[in-house]
């Protein structure tokens, strides 16, 4: 029951698997994008010491059942709405010791988008010395798959089940907007990019916002293995803009897609959580084209700036 | 030991800014804070205060106010909140969540009306509604024992033996805003009354996590702890009396307050101020010969059950106020109580709902009201009899 190495070694050593965050014998789903978060998560901290706050969601239950650990760090489990605002306390305390803790939220898109926006916002708006990484399903994932304010238009949802109408909320814009040290969207099948942007995130200080497009098989109704495939899918299509933001002014773009066509009917038709509102790739695209204007606009390039290479 | 002029607010503020700078030589002090009326004035306080090795927060909501005592608590450190009323609704689950980690906050409560419709008003209910989830409840009648019992709540709260919140009452504004001569601790006094704050759940390097799910037998196990722990906070609280006296030189008063009971017949039994009312309606009715004697009770959480069965047993007529009313049922101080008499008359009055006036007036009728009983009858309001 050892964790697999992930991407072939390259984000994880063994050290990291002999002492893994996401300790062996949880219940994540397999395939479940959090669980290679965590396993990343693991070797961009190394040997700094981090405490976790998680709310309410998936990543509570990957705590364990009592009295067993299911997490290798020391972590309190909060209300839904509070992460930030527990951690907010946990790393005053920290700092006021004159301790290294870095303490990091791991909250769901619920937790954050939804229940918890006002906390997180609050807590970056005061610039609190704490890591927020919100792993984002698309999905209130722990309560069986209902529609959250992350959920993409056209996604069959529990409580969406022709389809949700409305769009997902620009976290990444509202986060930026809040002019935080550093605000950044990782790509989990771009290993070296998200190791890069989590160590960074650990070492600096003030209210850091990172944001996870997460596989959730069992939510999308896709194949377990295929989890780091539509990540990528959703990179390459321009669907998830890779970039990082600094103090809410200057914007990176850090993975250039190719906005293939055929990439976005592939990320669609992989999950059947699209198929039944006959969603298309052309549905979409007008809509990204804009965002990605914007994007050029904000990071001041209007020539793409690296293709990525496969 | 000095006196100050303060209002019961700014004493709770005191008292936690003393108790926090007593822990400065231990893991601290942080604080979530957000203004509600007529709570208010005790977080402004708090705000305008320095405080070595310690933090205010200034948060967006009460739910994040509880969130950030929370986060410190289970960090090591002293942790204070203060709310009211709807603040207090909407901390609730974060109560729950401090409670059920078995976090030491101490909580200042001005008792206040829920609305909508908006009453800013003095009513009990607001505490009430948390009565049932694991937080010490102590209501107070002045500004000294108020003051008096936020300083002793953190020794309570933080004792090994008890370790859950402790919320400290006091009317909105009948208590909360009246101003009076405050006799107040040196710093010296209070560091030598409160040893440092220690949490042995508290967050460190080793991997273990707080508030993971549990089975029903985790459950029941841990929640017949609490209770324990809780029932043991009645002695606990003796004990912090005896040290309250020892180093202030003063009596913190204890979970119940009788008034010239020994000898009394009748009883009025009542939350809060009510009680400082009834003792003056009680030494009219002794001119009168009448045999009166008032009961208010200070603990509610843990209730000093076999106490206040004593102070009832032998009496014929008892009264017990409310400000406040489970609705559907009666009064909840009443609820509480009635059980414990044996008295052929056991009536419950509603006395200052939405924050109504509590005259001696009001109390005569209820004494009258009480000498023409029978037999108990179903909750009267006192503005009705
Ligand atoms: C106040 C409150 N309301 C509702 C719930 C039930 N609940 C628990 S987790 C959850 C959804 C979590 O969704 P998300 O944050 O996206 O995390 P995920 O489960 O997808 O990992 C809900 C609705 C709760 N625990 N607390
Ligand atoms: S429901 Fe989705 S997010 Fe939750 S554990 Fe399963 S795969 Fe992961
Ligand atoms: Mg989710």
């Amino acid at each position: 029951m050892r964790n697999e190495p992930l991407l072939g070694g390259m984000a994880q050593s063994a050290v990291d698997r002999e002492t893994p965050l996401l300790r062996p014998g949880n219940t994540n789903c397999g395939g479940c994008g959090m669980s290679n978060l965590l396993q990343m998560m693991r070797r961009a901290v190394a040997d700094r010491p981090v405490q976790l706050v998680i709310p309410a969601c998936c990543a509570a239950i990957s705590a364990g059942a009592f009295p067993q650990a299911g997490l290798g760090a020391p972590t309190v489990l909060t209300t839904f709405a509070s992460a930030a605002a527990v951690a907010t306390g946990a790393a005053a305390v920290a700092r006021l010791n004159g301790e290294e803790t870095r303490v990091i939220c791991l909250a769901g898109d619920g937790g954050s988008y939804d229940i918890g926006f006002a906390t997180m916002s609050a807590a970056a708006e005061r610039n609190e010395d704490i890591l927020y990484i919100c792993y984002d399903n698309e999905i209130y994932g722990n309560t069986g798959g209902q529609r959250s304010s992350a959920t993409p238009a056209g996604a069959v949802t529990t409580s969406t089940p022709g389809g949700k109408v409305e769009q997902k909320k620009d976290i990444m814009a509202i986060m930026a907007a809040h002019r935080i040290p550093y605000a950044a969207s990782l790509s989990l099948a771009h290993a070296d990019d998200t190791l890069r942007k989590l160590r960074h995130a650990l070492d600096l200080r003030g209210f850091r916002f990172l944001h996870v497009l997460s596989p959730c098989p069992t939510g999308w109704k896709s194949e377990p293995a295929l989890g780091m495939e539509l990540v990528r899918l959703a990179v390459r299509s321009g669907l998830y803009p890779v970039l990082e933001v600094f103090d809410g002014r200057r914007h990176q773009i850090n993975i250039e897609p190719e906005f293939s066509d055929e990439a976005l009917e592939m990320y669609l038709s992989l999950q059947r959580r699209f198929q039944n509102t006959g969603l298309k790739a052309s549905d979409l695209r007008p809509a990204i084209e804009r965002h990605w204007l914007n994007l050029r606009v904000l990071s001041g390039r209007i020539v793409p700036a690296r293709r990525e290479t496969r | 030991m000095k006196g100050q002029l303060l209002s019961a607010n700014h004493a709770a503020a005191l008292a936690a800014t003393l108790a926090a700078r007593a822990n400065r030589t231990g893991r601290g002090f942080c604080s979530g804070v957000y203004p509600i009326t007529p709570s208010t004035e005790c977080m402004e306080f708090l705000c305008a205060q320095q405080i070595e090795k310690g933090r205010v927060v200034r948060v967006e909501s009460e739910h994040s106010a509880m969130g950030v005592c929370i986060g410190a608590a289970a960090a090591g450190a002293r942790s204070f909140t203060a709310t009211a009323s709807n603040g207090l609704a909407y901390m609730a689950e974060n109560c729950v969540a401090a409670a059920g980690l078995r976090l030491p906050v101490v909580m200042a409560v001005a008792n206040r009306t829920m609305g909508p419709p908006w009453n800013i008003w003095a009513d009990h209910g607001d505490a009430l509604m948390l009565r049932d989830l694991g937080l010490i409840q102590i209501y107070c009648a002045d500004n000294q024992e108020l003051f008096d019992t936020v300083l002793s709540a953190f020794r309570l709260a933080e004792d090994q033996r008890v370790l859950m919140p402790a919320m400290v009452c006091m009317e909105g504004f009948i208590l909360s805003h009246t101003v009076a001569q405050t006799e107040i601790p040196s710093q010296e006094q209070v560091d030598r009354f409160l040893p440092l704050t220690s949490v042995p759940q508290q967050l460190g390097s080793t991997p273990h996590s707080l508030g993971q799910i549990e089975l029903p037998a985790q459950t029941e196990t841990h929640r017949m702890q609490h209770h324990q722990a809780m029932l043991a906070a009645e002695t606990v609280f003796e004990e912090v009396r005896g040290h309250f006296a020892d180093i202030f030189g003063r009596e913190l008063q204890g979970a119940l307050v009788p008034y010239r009971t020994e000898d009394a017949d009748t009883l009025i039994v009542s939350l809060g101020t009510m009680g400082l009312t009834a003792q003056r309606v009680v030494d009219r009715a002794r001119e009168r010969g009448e045999k009166v004697g008032s009961l208010r009770i200070r603990m509610l959480r843990p209730l000093p059950v076999a106490a206040i069965a004593r102070e009832f047993a032998g009496k014929s007529r008892i009264a017990i106020l409310d400000r406040d009313i489970s609705l559907g049922f009666g009064g909840v101080l009443w609820g509480e109580l009635a059980r414990l008499a044996q008295a052929p008359v056991v009536q419950n009055y509603l006395a200052g709902i939405g924050g109504g006036d509590v005259r001696p007036e009001h109390l005569e009728r209820v004494l009258a009201d009480l000498k023409g009983r029978r037999q108990s009858g179903t909750p009267v309001n006192v503005e009705a009899i």
